[in-house]
């Protein structure tokens, strides 16, 4: 099958909070912004496969959040929970181009 | 090699844990397939009682997800029973018309509630306790009804019961014996049993037995033997329960009580094995977790041709899952000829222990009130130990060599979870480990119960000696091995006033910290520099960033303000109107005496601010909540003193301080204590001519009555005591420490030592008024910072 990518505007680099998450809407899905303490900027769903907690809400220490209802720890580079509790959550490509920052969202996501 | 064909039926504990040792053994040499009745994957049984009482929740308590069975190809039918085995041609058939060959069929069927055969028992109402289904049908009863009747005070039934209670229903527990739990305690140990529970709320009829369930379509009663009748609108059964061996038996495998068993676990027929409750070894059914475990464990190396010796039985022991009540037993519980038994019975501590020795040898135990000893005592029994080992070790209080060094790997340290020694050596050796905390984060050992902590700890110690020692401290999470009281010291010492600073000066091992430490370091800066450290947002928790508390779909909760719980008219208007502005889903008037609009979104909170122009009630900080009054003398005609405007003045002048847990007060204004000063961090009695403050008290998890900290004369004496007391705790107490634990572990004189000395009181309320002099309003700040809005309460629309 073949798999197309939406680029998707998020917002200006300098105006994204560091250390903290921000919520962008797409359609009818959530996808959390982070910006961490090294300048990266990274994406993941918003949801929290535990009970659906807000992630971009939670607290954000180096490559890690935790879910603020539960207080579950997951990987924000490659989306998954950490130990003892499993699962995982999606990630996204984010892409820089000066100061606009843009994430990369599989299209069979928008769609469905 | 073509994959030998293992399938199992039974998708609960002591299946899955014969099949997760299979997999440990011989990973990918089998071709394993699940049939359950349930539809569920496996959970822990044992936890049930835990979530009927409140404490957990049944999503909590999933030992293997959905994943772990797609991870380990392990193929699961679950609601999928099997009806048939044909032991000639090796294969099973399903209810749903499924037919599979085995190589290796294992029973783990597992055991049925036994319902007692009584008129009635078909009733609506009347439901056992043993899986999910009935949980859910107990919780569900109790939102409608009020009256439970539990039949059986054994181990099962004094659960149930303290879980009915807990949901808010009266209960009664009728037992065919003249005292609780005979199978697994003495008579004195259980009458200590029952006292205790009776102080809980629990009702006993002893020595009677039911003869009908009463009602029509429900059930509304019970009648008795004897002609006496009580009414219900719950039964449950609890009576025991008998191992579920239909499909054996049809199968024509020997049976007795249960499916019967050599120490390999091997039934009468060839290739088809039972584990687990439905199984009968040496004439023993067993019904509790460990025993499992460890027949599960002879089992796989068996099925994998290991070398072994076989299952060879278990020792018991039984704990009771009820807060506040210990009781510990194992082995032979009652006097014969052949024993000599040791009691100690305290009135005083409420205390009761037996052992009982046969031919000079350990051969059982009974605790009551403290049962510190218990794993201690299992262990020696096990081996089978002489007494006069046990009295030496007892005697010589520091030769504490731990049982768990003679503990072989295979031994289960964690009965709950199932977590053996080896494996948590092996994850202290291999990830380096060094704390109990990060063991239970690792292997899951002890985040249950939490009673084989001290083993933990135990093996900690013996894996990394002097090490582990140093680090026994209580430190602040694992992130570090410093304790609060090092970090504070070093905090002051160097002049560290950033929590970066912090981690890097003092060597985190993480770079930024985690969500336990991050919120505490915030706290102790900002108490040590109240001016100087700038509040760290991102290392507040959600709710005291936003300000405003996130409920589970990810809306928020409003408080505004409301000193003493006095409003008026226009304010009410004021709340109504916004409340239907933004259509808050719900208005509830809080027990602090205050009104909580619920459901708001995130990027209306500040425009609900604004519009209701009033300040946050910090509903959601670890910080002064609020004021709790009774009417007092302005209207109350047994008021004695103001206290609406003795409980107005406390709340204006602590709102928005900082301190390490939330801090709760309440003032009465007379010994009626309407205000329920009793249970609050601060308590104020106003009597004729004299306040009254009490400390310490606390109304939720841990219920503690408040200790008489000071009397005083006026108004201004109470505030002063009050700053000196909260000044005290927000120095002295580790972040998120309640005033009631606080209290507890340092005791009352300390504090009253400081706060009646009157230079020391005075430099308290000095430094009391530093850190209140940097308040600022939070609601009004947010509304008016442009970049506060676009940072935190802003969501991106992308298209």
């Amino acid at each position: 099958m073949e798999q197309t990518v939406k680029k998707v505007f998020v917002g200006n680099y300098s105006e994204l909070p560091e250390r903290l998450g921000k919520t962008v809407i797409l359609q009818d899905k959530e996808i959390a912004i982070f910006k961490l303490a090294s300048g990266d900027v990274r994406a993941i769903e918003n949801r929290c496969p535990h009970r659906g907690g807000v992630l971009a809400e939670g607290m954000v220490s180096g490559e890690h959040v935790f879910c603020p209802l539960h207080d579950w720890k997951i990987n924000i580079t490659d989306g998954l929970v950490q130990a003892p509790d499993e699962g995982c959550v999606q990630t996204f490509e984010v892409v820089k181009e000066e100061e606009q920052v843009f994430v990369l969202v599989p299209n069979e996501v928008t769609q469905s | 090699m073509e994959k030998k064909k293992l399938v199992l039926i039974g998708n609960g504990m002591a299946g899955i844990r014969t099949i997760e040792e299979i997999l440990k053994l011989l990973p990918e040499q089998f071709d394993i397939t699940v049939f359950g009745k349930e539809p569920y994957p496996n959970y822990n049984r044992i936890q049930l009682s835990k979530v009927l009482q409140g404490d957990t929740e049944i999503s909590d308590i999933t030992l293997n997800e959905w994943e772990w069975y797609e991870e380990n190809n392990v193929r699961l039918y679950p609601g999928e029973t099997v009806t048939k085995i044909d032991k000639d041609n090796q294969i099973v058939f399903t209810d749903k018309g499924k037919e599979t060959s085995y190589d290796y069929l294992i029973i783990a069927t597992g055991s049925n509630p036994f319902m007692l055969p009584l008129p009635g028992a078909d009733k609506e109402g009347v439901t056992a306790f043993r899986d999910i289904e009935d949980c859910e049908k107990m919780i569900h009863a109790s939102k409608n009804y009020k009256r439970a009747a539990v039949i059986g005070g054994g181990l099962l039934g004094l659960e149930a019961a303290r879980g009915l209670l807990n949901l808010g229903m009266e209960v009664d527990v009728i037992h065919l014996s003249d005292f609780l739990m005979e199978r697994q305690l003495d008579q004195p140990a259980g009458k200590l049993l029952q006292k205790e529970l009776e102080s809980q709320g629990m009702n006993f009829l002893l020595e009677k037995q039911t003869a009908e369930i009463l009602g029509k379509k429900r059930v509304t009663g019970l009648r008795f033997n004897d002609g006496g009748k009580i009414p219900a609108d719950l039964v449950v059964m609890a009576v025991g329960i008998k191992p579920n061996i239909q499909l054996a038996q049809e199968t024509g495998l020997e049976i007795n009580r249960g499916i019967v068993v050599n120490d390999h676990m091997e039934t009468s027929i060839p290739n088809i094995y039972a584990v687990g409750e439905c199984a009968e070894h040496n004439g023993m059914v067993y019904g509790l977790v460990a025993p499992l475990y460890e027949q599960g464990q002879a089992l796989a190396k068996h099925i994998c041709g290991m070398n072994h010796q076989g299952y060879k039985g278990s020792v018991l022991s039984t704990q009771l899952k009820v807060s506040g009540v210990n009781v510990f037993s194992t082995g032979l519980i009652n006097e014969t000829d052949q024993t000599k038994s040791i009691k100690v019975f305290d009135e005083w501590r409420n205390t009761y222990k037996k052992i009982l020795v046969q031919d000079d040898k350990l051969a059982g135990a009974v605790l009551f009130g403290d049962t510190k000893e218990g794993t201690k005592l299992l262990s020696l029994i096990k081996k089978g130990a002489k007494v006069e080992d046990y009295l030496e070790s007892s005697q010589a209080q520091d030769d504490d060599e731990s049982i768990v060094v003679s503990m072989s790997d295979d031994e289960v340290i964690c009965g709950c979870n199932g977590v053996t020694k080896g494996t948590i050596v092996n994850a202290i050796k291999t990830q380096g480990l060094s704390s109990v905390e990060e063991v239970k984060g690792c292997t899951n050992a002890s985040r249950s119960c939490g009673t084989c902590k001290s083993l933990v700890s135990d093996l900690l110690t013996h894996t990394l000696g002097d090490e582990y020692e140093a680090n026994e401290k209580e430190s602040i999470c694992a992130c570090t091995d410093l304790s609060r009281d090092e970090v504070i010291a070093e905090i002051k010492e160097k002049h560290l006033t950033h929590s970066r600073e912090v981690m890097n000066v003092l060597g985190w091992k993480t770079e930024e910290g985690c969500s336990k430490c991050r919120p505490a370091l915030n706290y102790y800066l900002g108490m040590v520099y109240p001016k100087e450290h700038e509040d760290e947002r991102e290392s507040r928790f959600v709710n005291e960033r936003l300000h405003a508390n996130i409920q589970k779909d990810g809306t928020y909760s409003v408080v505004p303000r409301m000193y003493g719980g006095v409003t008026n008219a226009d304010d009410l208007r004021t709340i109504a109107d916004v409340a239907d502005k933004y259509k808050v889903g719900m208005i509830k008037l809080t027990g602090g005496q205050r009104i909580d609009l619920l459901g708001v979104k995130k990027e209306d909170l500040p425009l609900v601010w604004k519009d209701l122009g009033m300040p946050s009630g910090y509903a959601y900080g670890k910080t002064l909540r609020t004021v709790k009054t009774c009417v007092g003398a302005e209207f109350c005609r047994f008021g004695t003193q103001d206290s609406t405007g003795m409980g107005i003045k406390l709340e204006k002048k602590f709102e928005g301080l900082n301190t390490p847990h939330k801090v709760k007060m309440g003032v009465s204004a007379c010994p009626r204590n309407c205000a329920e000063g009793g249970i609050k961090d601060v308590g104020v009695i106003g009597l004729d001519g004299v306040w009254e403050v009490y400390v310490g008290g606390n109304g939720g998890t841990d219920l503690r009555k408040a200790d008489l900290f000071a009397k005083v004369k006026t108004e201004e004496e109470v505030l002063e005591y009050t700053a000196a007391f909260l000044q005290y705790y927000r120095e002295n107490a580790r972040y998120l420490e309640r005033t009631s634990h606080f209290v507890e572990r340092v005791g009352l004189e300390p504090i009253q030592e400081m706060v009646f000395n009157d230079e020391m009181r005075q430099e308290l309320c000095q430094r009391m008024d530093e850190a209140l002099s940097v308040y600022r309003e939070p609601w009004n700040e947010v509304i008016e910072s442009e970049t506060t809005l676009r940072d935190l309460y802003e969501k991106v629309n992308a298209k």
